[in-house]
């Protein structure tokens, strides 16, 4: 099954624009992804016709923007395979998602010398809460590492498993591209009485993503990856730890009763969810989750797939040695990243080099500084791939690298 | 393609290949400071020999864009025999080269004093680094040598 990349190129307005005199070639959809026109459109159409606060009037217009904030809560739902709508939370993206396991169900269960398992290949917004929470409460942190193809090595799981609280691991690297197996790391997990939180803000816009088949306890991600407005994201989580989780933020919303001497929570999801949420954006995001759900995310996977290996092979084909490719070898093991350095030409100059012909790639630490290290390199360039993109596209990076080398020749 | 070559002027390119004052000097009596820019990754490290308030050696390590490299390199050849306060001088001179842009952006008022008081300075090759402006994250390559510098040179006083 391939994907009609020309009907969905007609879909983003973005793609039409030029810089310079060269055609928009966008390759930075792991960073965020561009926005399809029935997504603008859901959220002007809001706007436009049908905005007011939610849970809050009784007036016709505040009960449509609530039915339709509801709404997208169960597209959401549904399309990460959640049994229950009320065990997605709206958050403002992924990290809000991750701070917000870490403030609430981590604070009332960690502490001191309890363990967090972590992976060498987190971004920082699943490494930076859990220091902060090791400064805090002592916490003990351990670290799964790599092999040398840059992907989980899981020799020694069971030991770092033994007599952790919790594994929080990104379900596809936003770096390497590598897809790690969460259903056999959450049942290892599960075997050495962790929960299991997943980072699937890569993932979820490029594999297809069923929580209850993964079999995890906690899963964030993020709107702007997959096609939908930035400003929103959701945590979803089993109803039973939501419902035994203190509140995040106090305020409207997240309330049952309030009086001079205390507060009592509101049910979940909402208990959760403090002050007016970005109401059109989660219209926003259940319109992109609409689009994906049409186009089908095993015919995305294919896709992404087939141009990974297509730029894999085209970059070793043109560069050889001379250009180090982080990650496995293999597209079946990796989503649609590939990140890339010159032996002596840095990321951010080939960068430069490149967007002169109109080619967005990222240059730098993609917030995964630990993984940097590890890589031994203080930065690289990385491609990545939407629904948009096809190999005339790494065809025009290719050229385009091909032309930053022959600038920085020595 | 013009502003390409705006940005990687050839004296830059030349630098940027061919490194002045590349390696180390013995510490003491010379003084060892380092910089990093967080965004990129680019790593500055200075060795500055200072003796009768003259800058008499300096030698320079590090790794980054060829920005932060070149410019590395013209700061290492433009300070070394000069006297610190001659040193100093460059260095409010190129940041005011490198604030033009930013101050713009920004919307500030006027350049103050700087440009009176600057008015003279020789930046000579530094202003092929000029073109660095048009590329507003770029500045912060550009001008990491230099706040490197103005450390070591408070740190050697
Ligand atoms: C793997 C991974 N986790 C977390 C995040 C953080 O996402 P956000 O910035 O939307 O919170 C990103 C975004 O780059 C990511 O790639």
């Amino acid at each position: 099954m391939s994907l009609d990349v020309a009907a969905i190129r007609a879909d983003f307005p973005i793609l039409e624009r030029r810089i310079g005199d060269h055609r928009l070639v966008y390759l930075d959809s792991a960073s965020s992804a561009q926005k399809p026109q029935v997504v603008l459109d859901a959220m002007d159409r809001l706007y436009a016709t049908s905005y007011a606060n939610v849970h809050r009037g009784v007036y016709a217009i505040a009960e449509e923007a609530t039915a339709e904030f509801e709404a997208a809560r169960a597209k959401v739902a549904r399309f990460v395979g959640a049994p229950e709508a009320r065990e997605v939370v709206f958050t403002r993206n992924a990290t809000e998602a991750i701070n917000l396991v870490a403030h609430t169900w981590a604070r009332a269960n960690l502490g001191a010398g309890d363990v967090v398992v972590l992976s060498h290949l987190e971004h920082h917004a699943n490494v930076v809460p859990w220091h902060q929470l090791a400064a805090e409460r002592g916490i003990e942190l351990r670290w799964i590492p790599l092999t040398d193809d840059h992907r989980l090595d899981l020799t020694g799981l069971d030991a770092l498993l033994d007599g952790a609280a919790l594994l929080s691991v990104t379900a596809m690297s936003n770096v390497t591209g590598t897809i790690v197996d969460v259903p056999a790391l959450a049942a290892a997990a599960h075997a050495a009485g962790a929960r299991v939180l997943v980072d699937a803000c890569q993932s979820v816009a490029q594999v297809p993503v069923d929580v209850t088949a993964w079999d995890a306890d906690f899963v964030a991600f993020s709107s702007h990856k997959i096609y939908g407005p930035a400003g929103i994201g959701a945590l979803w989580a089993r109803a039973e730890l939501l419902e035994a989780m203190p509140p995040f933020l106090g305020g409207g919303e997240m309330i049952r009763d309030v009086t001079t001497e205390g507060f009592t929570t509101n049910d979940i999801p909402w208990k959760f969810e403090a002050g007016t949420p970005a109401i059109a954006e989660a219209v926003g995001m259940g319109a992109a989750v609409d689009y994906l759900t049409a186009i089908g995310m095993d015919a995305v996977r294919a896709h992404e797939r087939d141009l990974t290996a297509y730029a894999l092979a085209a970059l070793r084909d043109r560069f050889g040695d001379r250009l180090r490719i982080f990650g496995p070898p293999d597209a079946d093991d990796r989503g649609g990243v590939v990140s890339f350095l010159f032996d002596d030409i840095h990321a951010h100059d080939v960068s430069q080099v490149v967007d002169e012909v109109g080619v967005c790639v990222r240059a730098g630490h993609h917030c995964a500084k630990p993984l940097m290290r590890i890589l031994g390199v203080p930065a690289t360039s990385r491609a990545s791939f939407g629904v948009y993109n096809d190999r005339d596209d790494v065809d025009v990076l290719v050229e385009a690298l091909g032309r930053a080398e022959a600038f920085f020749a020595l | 393609m013009t502003g390409l070559q705006d940005l990687y002027r050839e004296i830059i390119l030349d630098h940027y290949r061919a490194p002045r004052n590349r390696g180390e000097l013995p510490v003491p009596p010379a003084h060892k400071v380092e910089g990093f820019n967080p965004l990129c990754g680019d790593e500055v490290v200075l060795y500055l020999e200072v003796e009768g308030g003259v800058v008499t050696d300096v030698r320079t390590g590090g790794q980054g864009c060829s920005i932060s490299q070149a410019s590395t390199s013209m700061m290492s050849a433009a300070v070394k025999g000069k006297s610190v306060d001659d040193a100093r001088t460059l260095i409010r001179a190129f940041k005011a080269l490198m604030s033009i842009h930013e101050s713009k952006l920004e919307g500030a008022e006027g350049t103050d004093t700087t440009e009176a008081d600057l008015a003279g300075v020789r930046l000579g090759d530094l202003e092929a680094l000029q073109g660095v402006v048009k590329f507003p994250v770029r500045i912060k390559c550009a001008t990491l040598a230099w706040n490197v510098l103005a450390q070591g040179l408070d740190e050697s006083a």
